[in-house]
């Protein structure tokens, strides 16, 4: 009986030794968990939660604990995917919106070629130069908004897409 | 007729379903007059649409090219009919989530003139490979069996595979559908002459045309043909009567006892399928010059007056061919393109025949049985999957819309025949469902690949605004360092030039 006791005494003692080293030694693989938090964002560059780009913001979620639900482009499910991934709860997002994919879309006859828009694209998706005019490529859009502000004109609307 | 045999393979599950097919074919091939109006649309094949060619008011012969194709996957259209076209606008179709889609719209002349063609084509069997294949395609032959793929694609997909036979689809094992049948009774010779020029396309020796039990005409029909042909690359090969042993994978199992891979192509385990009816077109075309213009379509169901299997002309509008047929009867309440277990429920007769258009079928009641109940988790629907699937847990998943474990349980290899649909004791609507969840899974992959790009687009730019930033800094530097190297009075010198610029 007492060494029954010792003896796994000790083999806890050994192994509860040998985490303690394991967790202070190894450093936490947090590099790979944004990278993993980044693969579930939608990867628009909105800056819609508050930071520069879903890199920024992936970040910001692992290392300083910073809410999982201000991306409304990801809706719900990237809600529920970042909850499962992380170990938090389910939130509700902090902006509701409507599940669907956009793309920003340049009345081109109302454009001045001011390059406003240009520089604000996060993911280079517009094309154009100086008093020219300026298009999108849709194909390329992740629908950020980003764009809208800028214009001085007020040229650029954001369109569904089916 | 000597050509090397394999043991039949076996098929999982399937089910013996009612044929339902003698009432079309107790009566002859029927040939449609030309409709007064013709609705070709641009898409009728897998790939891109074609672009119309031709203008509206411009008058048009049979045969004539009206939608060609520069995209790499698609098919030309040829006119059906001399005529005129009178617009080219949205018209419905027969798709399973269809808005109206663009149509070349011919108003018919009656008097069917074809175009002249140049002087006739030398031999096929002096051709090269390559050369024969692009006559396919000119032709624009598709698929004929229903999913129709641009043969001359497909050959050329085949080409760059090892391949070792030729599988003749003669196996229409939906209920109701019977014009393959038609076409095999009628035109066997036909459907050898093709079956012939595709060998000589793919550069292979053996074929082997696999005919339903259930179709002993055809069959005969066929036998005879070959006879005749006296060509021992063919075989017929018959296979037992059960739904769906004509679907592509299943057929080649059943012919070559192989298993096409998960996610793979008939070509992978040696074989290329090809329907009966794209052999007789493809024979029409290369033989006779006469490209797709018209398809064999079995006009049939409780809800038309005399069912009868069509030849007509693509672009006839479905309420022309069931007038053809006799109309509607007093039971019709239910408008399929296609089969009972695959086809597409349509809200409107004004859909025109296409290509993929083997049957009309006219039901007097709605297909469903009873209420949907709870699964109760039988496992008949395991039972008759044809691919071994495991629906009752892909029902599960669907309903929690988990992707991972739809993955995992192969949701993306169901081929939606149905079967399961039919065994269920609860009603349950599996392969709507599935339907549904493989698409939400091609657009979670849709986005997926949208985000992996916006996010490769995101760090190149970055990359960029960096390198501008220190490329920036240096030229600063730089200029700093020639300017101290110049010296005080220098700048000086220059800012009062400057200066005296600036005052001019």
């Amino acid at each position: 009986m007492l060494v029954a006791i010792v003896l796994f005494g000790l083999l806890a003692l050994v192994a509860g030794a040998l985490l303690a080293y394991a967790a202070i030694r190894l450093p936490p693989s947090t590099n790979t968990l944004v990278e993993q938090v980044d693969e579930l964002l939608p990867q628009t560059q909105c800056a819609q939660c508050g930071f520069p780009g879903c890199r920024p913001y992936a970040r910001a979620v692992v290392e300083d604990g910073v809410a999982i639900n201000p991306c409304p482009p990801g809706g719900e499910r990237t809600v529920q995917k970042l909850a499962e991934l992380l170990g938090r709860d389910v939130l509700p997002l902090a902006t509701p919106t409507i599940d669907l994919r956009q793309v920003a879309i340049i009345d081109e006859a109302r454009c001045i070629g001011c390059l406003h828009c240009r520089n604000a694209c996060p993911v280079d998706a517009i094309v154009g130069a100086q008093s020219l005019m300026h298009t999108v490529i849709a194909d390329e859009c992740t629908g950020c908004e980003l764009c809208i502000a800028p214009c001085p004109v007020d040229c650029i609307d954001l369109e569904a897409v089916a | 007729m000597s050509a090397p045999t394999y043991d039949l393979g076996t098929l999982h599950g399937g089910l013996r379903l009612d044929g339902n097919k003698t009432a079309a074919t107790s009566s002859p091939l029927a040939r449609m007059p030309v409709p007064a109006q013709l609705v070709l649309p641009l898409h009728q094949h897998v790939g891109d649409p074609a672009q119309p060619i031709v203008g509206i008011g411009e008058r048009v012969l049979k045969g004539q090219l009206i939608a060609d194709t520069r995209a790499s996957l698609g098919a030309p259209i040829h006119a059906s009919s001399s005529g005129k076209v009178v617009a080219i606008e949205p018209w419905p179709i027969a798709r399973r989530y269809g808005d109206p889609a663009p149509c070349i719209v011919i108003e018919t002349d009656g008097r069917d003139e074809s175009i002249q063609r140049a002087e006739s084509r030398p031999d096929y069997r002096s051709l090269t490979r390559e050369h024969l294949t692009s006559l396919i395609l000119e032709g624009g032959i598709v698929g004929l069996g229903g999913a129709v793929f641009p043969t001359a694609q497909k050959i050329m997909q085949a080409n760059t595979t090892e391949l070792e036979m030729l599988i003749l689809n003669g196996v229409e094992c939906e209920p109701y559908i019977s014009c393959d049948d038609m076409l095999m009774r009628e035109h066997a010779a036909s459907v050898v002459s093709g079956a012939q020029i595709l060998l000589h396309a793919l550069g292979i020796e053996l074929c082997y045309i696999a005919v339903e039990s259930d179709k002993p005409e055809a069959l005969a029909a066929l036998g005879e043909a070959l006879g005749e042909a006296d060509d021992e690359r063919l075989a017929l090969k018959q296979v037992p009567t059960i739904y769906p042993s004509g679907a592509e994978d299943q057929l080649v199992q059943l012919v070559t006892n192989r298993e096409v891979p998960t996610g793979g192509l008939p070509t992978d385990v040696g074989c290329i399928v090809q329907n009966v009816g794209t052999a007789a077109a493809v024979h029409d075309w290369i033989e006779r010059h006469e490209p797709l213009v018209s398809r064999i379509t079995t006009v049939t169901g409780p809800g038309v007056a005399s069912p009868v299997n069509v030849e007509v002309r693509l672009g006839t509008t479905v309420g022309d061919v069931v007038d053809f047929a006799g109309g509607y009867t007093d039971k019709a309440r239910q408008l399929v393109i296609g089969g009972p277990m695959t086809g597409k429920s349509m809200s409107t007769d004004r859909v025109p025949v296409v290509k993929a258009t083997n049957c009309v079928l006219v039901l007097s009641e709605p297909v469903s049985a009873g209420p949907e109940l709870p699964c109760i988790r039988c496992g008949e629907c395991a039972a008759v999957c044809p691919i071994q699937l495991l629906p009752q847990q892909l029902h599960w998943h669907t309903r929690a819309d988990n992707e991972q474990s739809l993955r995992d349980y192969g949701l993306l290899d169901c081929i939606e025949c149905g079967c399961c649909d039919l065994v269920c004791p609860s009603h349950i609507p599996l392969t709507a469902a599935f339907r549904m969840a493989k698409g939400r899974i091609r657009e979670l992959e849709d986005e997926k690949a949208r985000a992996d790009r916006a996010r490769r687009r995101f760090e190149a730019r970055k990359a960029r605004l960096e390198r501008e930033k220190t490329e920036r800094a240096a030229e600063l530097e730089r200029q700093k360092t020639t300017a101290r190297a110049a010296g005080p009075d220098a700048i000086a010198e220059i800012m009062r030039r400057q200066k005296k610029k600036d005052d001019d």
